[in-house]
């Protein structure tokens, strides 16, 4: 229960961002409850011990993009926070070949150079290319967007000072970013790389819980979100936070705490309560009803908007554009208990290449092809895999011996043709294994446990509507002035002291707190305002 | 468990890792989230017998080895006479009139030419003894079940045991700062205590740690490094180069000196510094402000680097004028604490925790100065380092 009917503010959803907007709430003094449908905290971003000694990260699996002011604002290292490194990317090819990037540049460049000696420089072009529009385009993560809509003098002169900044930048530099913000990833790549496999071993970033093939414009935008993240001071660097996301959203959870806010769980909340157009507090569906003159929604859009509230209390655009809001998710987990580390050919038993991320998805064609099959409503007959097996990193994963490895799924189509996924459930679990069997011989052999999650599955646990992981694509008419509709850009919504702070916020999904974080900022200095 | 990166340095003559894989950062996390094991063999041993051996070494060393019982060790130093450090040490006591004195640098000369008629015996046994660092938090869960005897083992405690064949003597020590243990082990019988201990971590994440991954876990834990940190007052040109121990933050080793009546070499000079307030400086871990050190980065067109490989030279420090009141001998980015930290020295006025200094860096071949605060070392402390 929670210990008082009347709060400053309560936060609807305990995964990342409303665990993020809620304790810097309650670091700013305002007493505050989060209150979360489920039995945990972490909404996507969590951990479950499956079978006994098994965790398994359910849903998102790694780290990158999380802003490193939240990590210092909200003080995380002293509540448990450990991001640990994965040193390989391994890549294998379908005949038995394969790319092993490590942590040491001039081994990677000799990797490439292996295959293509004039893929070896490019590389060190592409990156600091890549490096130079994260650099530019960063500070955009970590500020309110503008309202370009708006005739506020304040508005106004942020307009100015956007225009500035891109007018500031090397006229390279501005041309890569619109280069990767319009266009697709393949062409992109192509303008650098001769080897497939390399262009395929970059492409799989570009196409990650997006409905877009690599060679879609519009692929360069989600290839560049995952060079955005800064783990460390390194553009494009991924960490495996210890307990995996769970073990993220838990210090998140202690940091809350820490700071004064109520976490209340099992809580499902029925609606938003209003009088005369402004926020009164929420309504539990057991009836339960608590006050707070600012009520934060971390939910998807169309949740934030459409469900907890009344779309006839709402502007008819507003409404108008959260329904034709994409999400149509296309992704899927499939995790695995293994009995031991599964075998490639090619490299030593000892699986040191595990060490990180698995890329199965060896060529752009062989991405191209996957994406083919969903965008006739069906699941790819040779999926792309995005695996870890991350008891090689956070030996608390799973028991010595055994591992746990988790596996990114496309393409899986939230709406299947003339079929629905609680049937295909486990057929679609048989198309991943059987492909990962293509490439790990044995690799059925060393399963003990399978949890196959569908995009139904998403929706249905996690709540992200059609199951998409960063609750709405990242599509450009859905970023920045627009996300998640024009003009409702600042976590700000037509109901004064009701407020929006999930991944259907700039600057989008992936565990990087910026929604939470930015919504707070703009809660914070509207009740400077009103009071 | 070896070396695959063919990368090799020397330590006091010995070929040592500088890491055994590509990755020093992943065996830091391996020290920090499970164990690794590190060979600290190449540490120079004293070994000290004899009747006389416990008034010897209540002679030499600064700290009070009466206080050290059997069965336990001693984070010690030791000093000239006029209290400045000559060097510091692990001294076990393995039996009442048996002690194993530990240093960076060979000592034997000097140690033997301070025994005058006390009836002391000392060697250099250090090619006798490998020593195996077993760190990290299941480092007791690995351990355990090798040598039961280690079930209880309190902080900077030893206990002799038998490691399969092999009777070995092990530490609750180390070099990380964390929970830790060292292995004692007659070098004939190194390799098999290696190879056991190898077996014995096989499904807990348990890795080969070499040089880089150490330097960068002591600078978190706070432990010094002579010819980094400070420099032995025995090959120092000048006092500039030489440091007290209440300079160095030793103060906890000698707070007792009232209730202690040893006339150690050095004493005098450390009371009279101490009652007359003349240390120069006051040894403390440093923390970057984060957002100072970001912005001025990201402002010069930079991407702020984080860069986790310890850094040994001088770092000036300031305070907002422009008077020099220190300088920082490590700095590091900690992936643990997220931030750059560093082992500094300041003047003793501003060694309390929070005061702010600025500390050089350079920056576009310009050199910067960035806010800093004095903290508490050691900056990483968990609760597995003494439970």
């Amino acid at each position: 229960m929670p210990t008082s009917r009347s709060y400053d503010a309560i936060v609807i959803g305990a995964g990342h961002n409303g665990l993020i907007n809620g304790a810097y709430l309650a670091r700013a003094g305002l007493r505050t409850l989060i209150v979360e449908r489920r039995h945990l905290v972490g909404g996507a971003a969590i951990t479950e011990e499956l079978i006994p000694g098994f965790q398994f990260t359910t849903f998102s699996y790694a780290l990158s993009l999380l802003r490193p002011d939240i990590i210092h604002e909200l003080e995380l290292p002293r509540f448990g926070f450990m991001p640990l490194l994965m040193p390989f990317g391994f890549h294998p090819a379908e005949n038995g070949d394969h790319l092993l990037m490590g942590t040491d540049r001039f081994e990677n460049l000799h990797q490439i150079a292996r295959r293509s000696p004039a893929d070896a420089d490019a590389y060190e072009q592409y990156r600091h290319d890549v490096a130079q529009v994260c650099q530019a385009i960063k500070p955009l993560l970590d500020q309110i967007p503008p309202d370009i809509f708006s005739k506020d003098p304040d508005e106004l002169r942020r307009m100015a000072a956007l225009a500035g900044h891109l007018r500031s930048l090397e006229p390279r530099v501005l041309h890569n970013a619109v280069r990767l913000l319009t266009g697709s990833a393949a062409d992109f790549l192509d303008d650098y790389f001769e080897d497939e496999l390399l262009k395929g071993y970059l492409a799989s970033s570009s196409i990650i819980g997006s409905k877009l093939g690599p060679r879609s414009q519009g692929s360069g935008l989600v290839l560049l979100y995952h060079k955005l993240g800064e783990h460390d001071g390194s553009f494009g660097s991924w960490a495996f936070h210890k307990g995996g996301n769970g073990g993220f959203t838990q210090v998140l959870s202690r940091a809350a705490e820490g700071f004064g806010a109520e976490i209340l769980l099992n809580a499902p909340v029925a609606s938003v309560t209003t009088s005369n157009g402004r926020a009164t507090g929420i309504a539990l569906e057991d009836g339960t009803e608590l006050r707070a003159a600012t009520v934060v929604s971390s939910l998807d859009p169309r949740r934030t908007f459409l469900e907890l509230v009344e779309p006839r209390e709402l502007p008819a655009d507003l409404v108008e554009n959260i329904n034709r809001f994409k999400f149509q998710g296309t992704s899927a987990k499939v995790n695995f208990a293994l009995d031991g580390l599964p075998r490639f050919p090619g490299l030593p038993a000892d699986g040191a290449h595990f060490r990180g991320f698995t890329n199965i998805g060896p060529t752009i064609d062989y991405l191209e092809h996957a994406y083919d099959d969903a965008k006739y409503g069906w699941y790819s007959a040779r999926p792309y895999i995005d695996s870890a097996v991350q008891s090689t990193i956070d030996p608390d994963m799973a028991p010595p011996g055994k591992h746990v490895m988790s596996c990114f799924v496309q393409y899986a189509p939230y709406h299947l043709r003339e079929s629905d996924w609680d049937t295909e459930r486990e057929a679609f679990g048989d198309t991943v294994q059987a492909t990962l069997e293509s490439f790990f011989p044995g690799f059925g052999d060393l399963v003990i446990h399978r949890e196959v999650v569908t995009p139904l599955d998403i929706e249905r646990v996690v709540g992200l509507s059609e199951g998409n992981i960063f609750a709405g694509e990242f599509f450009a008419p859905q970023m920045f002035f627009f996300r998640p509709a024009p003009g409702w850009n600042q976590y700000r919504t037509p109901i004064e002291g009701y407020y929006q702070c999930g991944s259907g916020t700039h600057p989008g999904g992936c565990v990087m707190g910026a929604p939470g974080r930015l919504a707070s900022q703009q809660i914070l200095k509207d009740l400077v305002a009103r009071y | 468990m070896a070396n695959t990166t063919g990368l090799w340095s020397h330590w006091a003559g010995y070929l040592v890792a500088e890491k055994y894989q590509m990755s020093e950062k992943f065996e830091y996390f391996a020290v920090r989230n499970s164990v690794g094991v590190f060979d600290t063999s190449p540490l120079y041993k004293h070994r000290i017998t004899g009747p006389g051996a416990e008034h010897y070494l209540a002679g030499v060393l600064a700290r009070n080895i009466h206080r050290c019982r059997p069965g336990q060790a001693q984070y010690t130093v030791w000093c000239d006479d006029r209290g400045f450090v000559v060097e510091d040490g692990v001294v076990l006591r393995l039996a009442p009139d048996e002690f194993m004195l530990t240093a960076a640098r060979p000592n034997l000369a000097y140690l033997q030419g301070l025994i005058g008629h006390e009836a002391v015996e000392i060697e250099d046994v250090s090619a006798r003894w490998g020593t195996l660092a077993v760190q990290g938090p299941r480092a007791r869960t690995v351990l355990e079940p090798l040598v039961p005897e280690i079930a209880g083992l309190g902080y900077f405690d030893l206990v002799p045991a038998k490691l399969g064949d092999t009777a070995v003597t092990i530490s609750r020590t180390g070099y990380t700062g964390g929970l830790g243990y060292e292995v004692w082990v007659p070098a004939e019988d190194a390799v098999a205590v290696w190879d056991a201990v190898a077996e014995a971590g096989a499904g807990h994440g348990m890795l080969p740690f070499g040089q880089v991954a150490l330097l960068m876990a002591r600078i978190e834990a706070g432990l010094l490094l002579i010819d980094v940190d400070f420099e032995s007052s025995r090959f120092a040109f000048n006092d500039e180069h030489r440091s007290t121990p209440l300079e160095l933050g030793f103060g906890w080793m000698l707070r007792d000196l009232d209730n202690d009546d040893r006339a150690f070499i050095g004493r005098n000079a450390i009371v009279r510094e101490r009652a007359e307030g003349t240390s120069r400086w006051k040894m403390v871990g440093l923390v970057v402000d984060w957002h100072e050190y970001d912005t001025l980065y990201t402002a010069a067109g930079l991407i702020p680097p984080k860069d986790h490989i310890p850094v040994t030279d001088d770092f000036m420090l300031y305070d907002t004028g422009s008077d020099r009141v220190g300088y920082a001998t490590s700095l590091m980015y900690s992936p643990m604490l997220q931030r750059h930290i560093a082992i500094a020295r300041v003047r003793p006025d501003l060694a309390a925790t929070g005061t702010k200094v600025d500390l050089e860096v350079t920056i576009n071949h310009r050199y910067r100065r960035v806010g800093a605060r004095v903290a508490r070392m050691p900056l990483y402390n968990p609760a597995h380092k003494t439970a």
